[in-house]
């Protein structure tokens, strides 16, 4: 643990620059935010226009629903942000194990 | 650094939510339960996909009798707004706004308990049409995911509040603002779920 004594030696323009980096990435937040509304938006789309078959309508809200998630957890969740290797791990091991559950009940318990 | 010490602006970290080593311990504790959460959920909806319409007679509602896309909707954006919110309080938190944290924490909380109150009211509106927890298979798989969903923006919502409640006369210091964040986290997290049970459930129960 790094403990000096950071109080009396920092400088303005220190704060000022992290005042506006913050600033910056809000901004980016906000973006993301507008973009998960847009893909919210298609997916509610295209299940309501009733034209397209359930073969594309089901592949395509899937894949918009990850697009969102990777916002939310890269952005939101400040998961592009340096000192997240332990949390991808665990996230990521969560998940594959989370996708071979799937797999496994929807072939195995109805073929 | 002390988690007590009391700080200014000036003095404030830039990553106050690991600034300590508790603060770092609670950073991976939290994260490797947010793992298993995946695992957990991931479970849940594999029974769901695997047990939805197994009904036992046709006097039973199927998934495209029930669900309707304008209450799913607005449920999903206030859930997704909480979640723009809880960013803010964060933005605020890292710059050492206290008032104002607590203000978007507050309006994170008002729109959690829109969503739950959505939530109640489409279960009974479900029960009503004879879907229940004990009419059918697809019924047990759905009450589970959804409600254990609904669990987690409950238990979510106190925290947030015993949160605020706790630290309303102390302002920030390195020994909460960890806090704050994994809290954040946490409805963020909540927020991940429901992206995939609006997709799988909702909508995809809408498409057949």
């Amino acid at each position: 643990m790094t403990n000096q004594p950071l109080s009396s030696n920092r400088s303005r323009v220190d704060l000022e620059y992290r005042r506006k980096t913050n600033a910056e990435e809000m901004r980016y937040q906000i973006v993301s935010f507008t973009l998960m509304i847009f893909l919210t938006l298609l997916a509610f789309a295209a299940v309501a226009i009733k034209g397209f078959t359930s073969w594309f309508t089901i592949p395509f809200i899937v894949l918009l629903a990850a697009v969102q998630v990777v916002f939310q957890l890269y952005y939101f969740m400040h998961m592009s942000h340096k000192g997240h290797e332990a949390p991808s791990m665990f996230l990521f091991t969560g998940l594959f194990m989370g996708l071979i559950i799937v797999l496994a009940f929807m072939t195995i318990i109805w073929w | 650094m002390q988690a007590e010490e009391k700080l200014t602006y000036e003095t404030w970290p830039a990553a106050p939510e690991r600034a300590t080593l508790e603060a770092k311990n609670k950073f991976l504790g939290f994260w490797l339960f947010l793992g298993g959460e995946t695992v957990l959920f991931s479970s849940l909806f594999a029974t769901y996909l695997a047990l939805k319409d197994k009904v036992p007679d046709t006097s039973q509602p199927l998934a495209k009798d029930l669900f309707e896309l304008p209450l799913t909707l607005v449920a999903t954006m206030l859930l997704l707004t909480s979640s723009l919110t809880s960013v803010y309080a964060m933005y605020h938190m890292k710059n050492f706004a206290f008032k104002k944290m607590m203000l978007w924490l507050g309006v994170t909380v008002l729109l959690g308990l829109g969503f739950l109150g959505l939530e109640v009211y489409e279960f009974n509106m479900y029960v009503h049409e004879g879907h229940k927890f004990t009419s059918s298979a697809f019924g047990s798989a759905f009450y589970s995911l959804v409600g254990f969903h609904g669990a987690h923006v409950t238990f979510g919502l106190g925290w947030i509040l015993a949160l605020m409640i706790r630290n309303y006369k102390r302002g920030l210091n390195l020994y909460n603002a960890p806090k704050f964040y994994v809290a954040s986290l946490y409805w963020h997290f909540i927020d991940v779920v429901w992206v995939f049970i609006f997709t799988v459930v909702y909508l995809m129960g809408m498409v057949g």
